[in-house]
């Protein structure tokens, strides 16, 4: 039986091949054209460099797969950094500020997904009024830029674990840990089933008797939550909370999971993909820098490869429907 | 007459217009009158309301030109970054840095900035029409990289000019009026004819409310559709152009950034259903006013402006329940159940 399967990959593995293939040919054009390139402190730096990318990626990844959209991870995740970064100003231990933050992040996306659920609102409209509440409160908080001097946080910093010659921040573990946890949620458990059932079909998955409406507010908390999260990661990364931080991440993390082979129509996709299409927009970045380019190609780049996937997506999803009908 | 304001009270201008006077009341109230004070110098009308009407101007073409899209049940988010090419383009043909045989020459420079503005109008068209991807997806492509591509446009720098003549579009006035209201005057009028005396507008409500019925009945939905994302795309480079008029300069990082929510927030408080269908352009344009007066009263305030998106998001929960079936089904419901207990 899985001989079989094994023999016809389906347009899932499809995509993950694809994506993990160009993540490959990616980091060796690098390393052919730039000596210094190919080492393992490049590789390693992709995840120091982009540990907050994966987790808000993945967080979002739960989203799409259910068919939805979340445009306020980006603010949610400012907003931890600048409230954390207040409160511990104040002098507030980060034994209360971390999970204090986490919670809020659960909460607003608690909020946004009951919304949605309830009410019928399009994800869209209600995630971006999320994004204008988010970003408005870190301005009310404060419009400067917070330095981060807490011992915890500064130890989190500059923490490491040496590989060879390379190094891994402590914060990466969160990530990692982060996508061991989605990976098997999604993969394993009921409601990761679930989670790919309704976006498959939502109706059909109301007439199997799932849960669809709790399934469909919890996308939105994990969601939440792994903003949040990332929003920690990435204040012991820059040690400070600024307003402005991280403007247009949410499109980054989308591009990550498109990128990475979820269908933003619902019903297809993994985090491992997710993953790697935040490792490849890292590899781009990275590229770009030692070419001394300007940074705005990154975004030009990836933006072309968002276009090429979206078309190569529509083309497996026209297949699909083809063989469904004939 | 009072049937006559029965009848008005129905349509869907009412609303939006209520709350932009109140809105304005309240503003003069707070600054005691001050607010609604006028003055005229060397011939050019000056005051709060004037400034509200200029400013809000981009807003108004922006909200002309996305209505459309959103009644056919899609989006348009890229408009923010056309606006920044539109920009790029036009700054860097008057600095004389893009076509150096052009330099300074303000006419090429806005028409070709308003075909820039069409091709990625075209190009978002062709993606939705043709290739058949969701809207919000293939005008996000454009939102990503446009800012990307503004920005090689320009080099990477801030471009700054010096052209009285390009100064006009945004700092202009004929008659007493800041030119920017003629530009909106113009839209406007154009887009009213165009949708209200020929079938154009029937055509949009009908893709909106069902897309495939529209096409068995004979609809062209494809060049419809075409058509809408490429003039949303002219409409956001009319905006650039005033933008960057008015900070007389090309700034890519900044340059209509986030309007994309302003725009779709206008569509949405003038009353447009934000799934498709009924739309309604003079609502929209009243609803950019609403915006532009909320962002003008909070920073006469003197609050951060950034302050201004806290209330934007609540007005946004607000309005889509009220657009909200379920919503309206559930407060009828608990209001018949304590009905029925109180008998």
């Amino acid at each position: 039986m899985s001989g079989a399967i094994q023999k016809k990959p389906g347009n899932r593995n499809i995509s993950l091949l694809i994506t993990t293939l160009l993540f490959f040919v990616l980091f060796g054009a690098g390393s052919l054209a730039y000596d210094r390139f190919f080492s393992l402190s490049t590789f390693l730096n992709l995840f120091n460099d982009n540990a907050y990318l994966i987790i808000v990626a993945i967080g979002v990844t739960f989203v799409l797969l259910t068919g939805g959209i979340d445009i306020s991870v980006a603010s949610t995740l400012a907003f931890t950094c600048v409230f954390s970064a207040h409160l511990l100003r104040l002098g507030v231990p980060p034994v209360v500020v971390i999970p204090l933050v986490l919670l809020i992040g659960l909460g607003v996306g608690l909020l946004m997904g009951y919304l949605i659920q309830t009410f019928h609102l399009q994800p869209f409209i209600v995630t971006l009024a999320g994004q204008f509440f988010m970003r408005g409160f870190c301005a009310v908080i404060s419009t400067n830029s917070i330095p981060i001097t807490d011992t915890f946080y500064k130890y989190m910093a500059l923490g490491k674990v040496s590989i060879g010659k390379g190094k891994l921040y402590y914060y990466v573990f969160f990530a990692l840990v982060v996508l061991a946890a989605a990976y098997y949620t999604l993969r394993f458990t009921r409601f990761g089933r679930g989670v790919y059932a309704v976006g498959g079909s939502e109706q059909s998955a109301v007439l199997m008797g799932l849960p669809v409406t709790r399934i469909k507010i919890a996308v939105y908390a994990i969601s939440g939550f792994c903003a949040a999260l990332a929003g920690v990661v990435f204040s012991f990364y820059t040690l400070a909370g600024y307003s402005l931080q991280n403007m247009g991440l949410e499109m980054d993390a989308i591009s990550s999971a498109v990128i990475g082979g979820t269908l933003l129509s619902g019903g297809v996709g993994s985090v491992i993909g997710t993953t790697f299409g935040a490792l490849i927009q890292g590899v781009i970045q990275t590229i770009v820098t030692y070419q001394n380019l300007n940074t705005w190609w990154t975004k030009v780049t990836i933006a072309a490869l968002l276009c090429v996937f979206i078309v190569i997506q529509r083309g497996i999803a026209l297949r699909a429907e083809r063989r469904k009908s004939g | 007459m009072s049937q006559k304001l029965r009848q008005f009270s129905k349509n869907q201008i009412f609303w939006p217009l209520m709350v932009l006077l109140a809105i304005l009341l309240a503003n003069g109230i707070v600054s005691g009158g001050s607010f609604f004070e006028m003055r005229i110098v060397d011939g050019h009308l000056y005051g709060r309301l004037i400034d509200i009407l200029r400013n809000g101007s981009k807003l108004m073409v922006l909200a002309i030109g996305i209505t459309m899209a959103l009644a056919t049940g899609g989006t348009d988010i890229s408009v923010g970054s056309v606006m920044a090419i539109s920009g790029a383009v036009a700054c860097s043909i008057v600095d004389g840095r893009l076509l150096p045989g052009a330099s300074g020459n303000v006419a090429v420079a806005v028409v070709l900035a308003l075909l820039a503005g069409v091709l990625c109008g075209l190009w978002n068209g062709v993606l939705i029409a043709k290739v058949k991807i969701q809207p919000i997806v293939a005008t996000m492509i454009l939102m990503v990289a446009g800012r990307g591509i503004a920005q090689l446009i320009t080099e990477g720098k801030i471009v700054t000019i010096n052209s009285d003549a390009y100064y006009f579009i945004n700092g202009g006035y004929i008659l007493g009026l800041p030119f920017p209201l003629f530009i909106v005057a113009f839209a406007f009028v154009l887009v009213m004819l165009f949708t209200r005396k020929t079938a154009f507008g029937l055509f949009i409500e009908a893709i909106g409310v069902n897309s495939v019925s529209s096409r068995f009945t004979g609809i062209k939905v494809d060049r419809i559709k075409l058509m809408i994302y490429t003039f949303s795309g002219l409409m956001a480079a009319v905006a650039g152009l005033i933008e960057s008029a008015g900070i007389k300069g090309a700034d890519c990082n900044n340059a209509g950034l986030l309007i994309e929510l302003d725009a779709i927030l206008s569509v949405a408080i003038g009353g447009t259903s934000l799934f498709g269908g009924r739309f309604s352009i003079p609502a929209s344009v009243i609803g950019a006013l609403i915006i532009q007066s909320i962002s003008t009263s909070v920073l006469a305030m003197g609050v951060a402006p950034e302050v201004t998106l806290v209330v934007k998001s609540l007005i946004v929960v607000v309005i889509c329940l009220v657009q909200s079936k379920k919503f309206k089904e559930t407060i009828a419901g608990k209001f018949s159940r304590r009905a029925v207990k109180e008998a």
